[in-house]
């Protein structure tokens, strides 16, 4: 069974955890004493925190095969490592886009920077779940921090709404997961997700379907699958953009280990099952996703619906319910998170103290204000739409093929179709930035050197990954594996 | 020899880079730097022509890279004989497009240059690609420099028209990808060699057919999802229009050759009939609608959705030659006549296109009724105009006789009606476009404004001549070109005649 003696060394497949942890109390114990006086401490603190963080991982953390801690509640694997440091180099970029924009909005507290770290940490918890407790525990660490960074801007009646929605809809989907859980363990006799796989088979009874509806349910309330998709835009559109830019992008890394642990291993036996209800959920997300980010006029607005059409693009990995699938939907989401950091990085840049750039409109002849803001915009759009030379084609080829793989004639036929329809509103940004005049007196475009050349990194990451995909799909594929 | 396409892909792209780099304010060094680029491309294109071997049907200058090995699949470049002559009609048609450009364009024109160059890189890449990934690649690349194109630089409508061109190929390029990507996982590879070679039932090849025909009909076009290509063209500046009717729309003629006909022989020949009945539709009905257009440009994109659906007929007519006849005797010829159609139909369009835009650089106006008796104040340009727009008709001598003539004397082996409804062009032809020169060249001048018309410079007398050449000399000895196509389309008749179901 497990080696029962203990030594410090065993502990290093869990670094990234213990260590943030530790930084987690330092960084509050600085921002306690230091804080008021320094402002511009903490935040600097925090991206170095995370630099080491990262390359601690990188030193200790690093796995071959598949290792079990803490009596099996806690797995590390290749796949929670690649994980783990993209969430690092995610967090970090999200932080250091923010900075600007929080300064404007006299938002720039220490507090930020802790409860983003304490989000990371339930992110980590996720992703390196092996029982359904430790499941929960990181899906709340990260819920919770998350709803509090919404409020953040304390003054804003708009944040504290959405805030609210968020709190008390994810309440419910917690609320789902929980009851389907108990469900899972009442019928297994075990919280761990690997012992839970061996335990059911086929056939399944009743109650495992009954508690797998309100585990799918739950997840796709995570993701924002349609029609469990209500809170996302409002969330979206109400959170200070700095916080939509962290909701759209490092969280997502997360929910994808959720539903690979939960519903691919833990619940593998039940395949058949989940895949046909993930398939009705996506091709509801696509379609409504899609055809409702048509008719939008606020950006952020428009994004949050594109995140829906693009969870139900992830979703399809899913159904597939094969490695390659998985492999695919891993591949999709990293790709999702590269563009959704730059999109929403240009939406801060664009904005300044005092202005909000996020209706549509404002975006009108930002090619002749800002060329380079509106060609990063322009490579983010076309990817997103699925275009080559850019990285979001490859992750749409994932997708296809996962779904040919498997014979899915009709998915593919809807995907492709939505992709289409989804052209159409990134086009329509592209139009504002570059072939319409710009309109009225509008603050010029935020000139921090630092950010500017992070973000053309961004955009220059989706260019070269576009045209030598070789490399990510391959690691994509492994860990997987 | 090695490496030569590549050289021809990636020099004009890398030129685009660079004069987007040198920006707006350099645009003096930056449109040398695209004639430069875009005169080299044609030069180093040259070796190409005289070191091509024309007694093979396979794919030369071969190049092979792994590029995604998890996908098997390759950067994978080659040309035969019916991608060579696309290839060097691409580096060819540049150049004229970047010395229109030359001082016309003054807004963003580094952005403009910088796009065709993209552009002529790109194209190349989708006719010398030999791995599907890597046509698609190109081929939906392309979209990107076109639709800023159109957007930019077009007029009043332009962002209708490029939305409109853009979502309509877009929605025929998924279907595509979608069926490639089917084939990709049977056989294992993306290489077109290998889809061509891949056992398909009828009901598979069906629906692929049909992914195709969609993909491709869009962007020949054909009748009737060819709507995009007259706001296009109306919008587009004259650059967009000539690259547009010049290559753009080949690419769906060579998606026909290179895809449909050898990967789904069975379902073409079940099918063909649809596509012959929508080509005849394409000549006979466009045709009528280009008789009562008021627009210059307009009635040209409709003239070449007219002789694109020659370009369609004479691709598909194949089948009926072989059931009529029994043999392969003469098979190719509607293929032959294909070919030559677009490469002719690219310099004819080109051209026209072109001499629309002179006028339009000095009236600002498109419309027919602003014209006439242009020849008293142009007779340069008047010469050049009509010398063109016979060759349209399909005028002996020039070279757009030379296709439809080996299209409809292919149509006739297979069907005497093909041939009558196909030789309909010929009288319709000459109506919408000597109609066209009749008012805009000749009568006594119309109005102030064609009074104060001036003849030609240099620069346009340059572009317009060396068309007329390749146009003249094109329509009297095609002979260098059907010898290079010969071996190529006898293997591709000999694909299409085959059955791929598995037994």
């Amino acid at each position: 069974m497990l080696d029962t003696t203990f030594t410090w060394g065993s502990l290093a497949p869990a670094v990234a955890e213990i260590y943030l942890v530790a930084a987690i109390c330092v960084i509050l114990l600085v921002e306690v004493f230091a804080g008021e006086k320094h402002p511009r401490v903490i935040p600097t603190l925090t991206l170095l925190a995370l630099a080491i963080g990262a390359a601690l991982t990188v030193r200790f953390g690093h796995v071959r095969t598949h290792v079990l801690l803490f009596d099996a509640t806690y797995v590390a694997d290749e796949l929670a490592y690649v994980l783990k440091l993209a969430a690092y180099l995610i967090v970090a970029v999200v932080l250091l886009y923010s900075r600007t924009y929080l300064e404007n909005r006299t938002i720039l507290k220490g507090e930020y920077y802790v409860l983003a770290l304490t989000a990371l940490l339930g992110i980590f918890v996720l992703i390196s779940a092996n029982s359904l407790v430790t499941l929960y525990i990181g899906v709340e660490l990260l819920a919770l921090s998350v709803y509090a960074m919404v409020a953040f801007d304390r003054d804003s009646s708009v944040a504290a709404e959405s805030a609210m929605k968020y709190f008390v809809l994810g309440a419910i989907a917690s609320g789902a997961l929980l009851y389907g859980m108990s469900m899972i363990y009442g019928l297994s006799g075990t919280l761990n997700l690997e012992e839970i796989a061996v335990r059911l088979h086929e056939p399944v009874s009743p109650g495992v379907i009954l508690g797998l509806v309100f585990l799918v349910v739950g997840v796709a309330f995570k993701l924002g699958a349609v029609p469990f998709h209500m809170w996302l835009p409002d969330v979206y559109q109400g959170a200070p953009t700095s916080v939509t830019l962290f909701i759209g992008t490092a969280p997502k890394l997360a929910y994808f280990a959720l539903a690979l642990r939960l519903l691919a291993h833990g619940l593998g036996p039940t395949v058949i099952e989940w895949s046909q209800m993930l398939a009705a959920l996506a091709i509801l997300t696509l379609v409504v996703g899609n055809v409702v980010a048509l008719v939008q006029t606020n950006l952020k607005r428009m994004l949050a619906y594109s995140t829906i059409s693009n969870v139900g693009f992830i979703l399809l990995g899913f159904v597939a319910g094969t490695p390659s699938g998985y492999a695919a939907a891993l591949y999709y989401t990293l790709v999702y998170v590269l563009v959704a950091l730059g999109s929403f990085g240009v939406i801060l840049l664009a904005s300044r103290k005092g202005f909000e750039a996020e209706e549509l409109d404002d975006y009108k002849g930002l090619y002749q204000r800002d060329p380079m803001l509106a060609l990063i915009m322009l490579m983010l759009m076309f990817s997103t739409a699925g275009v080559p030379p850019f990285v979001g084609f490859w992750a749409k080829l994932r997708i296809f093929q996962a779904l040919w793989e498997t014979g899915h004639l009709w998915l593919v036929i809807i995907s492709a179709a939505m992709s289409v329809v989804g052209a159409f509103y990134y086009l329509r940004v592209i139009k504002l930035m570059y072939f319409d005049a710009p309109v009225g007196d509008l603050p010029p475009t935020a000139r921090p050197m630092g950010v500017r050349a992070a973000l053309a990194v961004n955009a220059a990451a989706v260019l070269v990954l576009g045209l030598l995909p070789a490399p990510l799909l391959d690691l994509c594929s492994r860990v997987i594996h | 020899m090695h490496g030569l396409l590549s050289i021809l892909i990636w020099l004009p792209i890398a030129a685009g880079v660079i004069v987007l780099l040198l920006g707006d304010r350099n645009i003096a060094a930056g449109r040398w730097v695209s004639l430069v680029a875009s005169i080299a491309t044609l030069i180093i294109s040259l070796p190409l022509l005289s070191h091509f071997d024309t007694n093979t049907a396979s794919m030369q200058f071969i190049e092979h890279l792994p590029w995604i090995p998890r996908f098997n699949a390759y950067y994978g470049l080659g040309v035969d004989g019916i991608s060579l002559p696309l290839v060097v009609l691409t580096a060819f048609m540049t150049i004229p497009v970047v010395i229109a450009g030359w001082t016309v364009i003054e807004s963003r024109p580094a952005q403009y240059f910088a796009a065709f160059l993209i552009m002529e890189g790109l194209m190349i890449g989708v006719f010398s690609a030999t791995d599907a990934l890597l046509f698609y690649f190109f081929w939906e690349a392309m979209l990107i420099p076109m639709f800023l194109i159109i957007g930019i630089w077009g007029g009043p409508r332009r962002v209708y028209a490029t939305i409109k061109f853009f979502l309509y190929t877009f929605l025929g390029s998924v279907f595509m990808l979608a069926a490639l990507i089917y084939m990709y996982v049977k056989a294992g590879q993306y290489s077109i060699d290998a889809f061509q070679k891949l056992p398909l039932t009828l009901v598979e090849q069906r629906w692929i057919f049909v992914a195709f025909l969609l993909a491709f009909a869009v962007k020949v076009p054909m009748w009737p999802v060819h709507t995009w290509l007259p706001d296009a063209h109306v919008e587009a500046p004259t650059g967009g229009s000539v690259i547009l009717a010049a290559i753009m729309l080949k690419m769906g003629g060579y998606g026909f050759l290179r895809f449909s006909l050898p990967v789904a022989p069975d379902a073409s020949r079940e099918l063909d009939m649809l596509i012959i009945a929508l080509s005849l539709i394409a000549v006979v009905y466009i045709g009528f609608v280009a008789i009562v257009q008021q627009d210059m440009k307009k009635l040209i994109a409709y003239s070449s959705v007219a002789h694109m659906g020659f370009v369609t007929l004479g691709a598909f007519v194949v089948y009926d030659i072989v059931r009529n006849t029994g043999g392969l005797q003469g098979a190719g010829m509607g293929m032959d006549g294909a070919m030559v159609q677009m490469v002719s139909h690219g310099l004819v369009s080109g051209a026209l296109f072109l001499c629309v835009g002179v006028l339009y650089d000095r009236v600002h106006s498109r419309q027919i009724s602003d014209y006439g008796g242009v020849i008293n104040k142009m007779p340069i340009f008047a010469a050049f105009m009509v010398l063109f727009a016979l060759a349209n008709t399909g005028l002996p001598g020039t070279s757009g006789f030379v296709g439809e003539f080996l299209v409809i004397i292919a149509s006739f082996k297979a069907s005497f009606w093909y041939s009558f409804f196909a030789a309909v062009t010929l009288m319709l032809g000459a109506a919408y476009t000597l109609w066209l020169v009749k008012r805009v060249v000749f009568g006594p001048i119309a109005n102030a404004k064609v009074a104060h018309l001036t003849d030609v410079n240099g620069r346009e007398f340059v572009v317009l001549g060396v068309l007329a050449v390749a146009v003249i000399v094109l329509g009297i000895w095609p002979e260098p070109l059907l010898k290079m196509m010969e071996p190529t389309i006898h293997h591709l008749v000999d694909q299409a005649v085959a059955t791929k179901i598995p037994l």
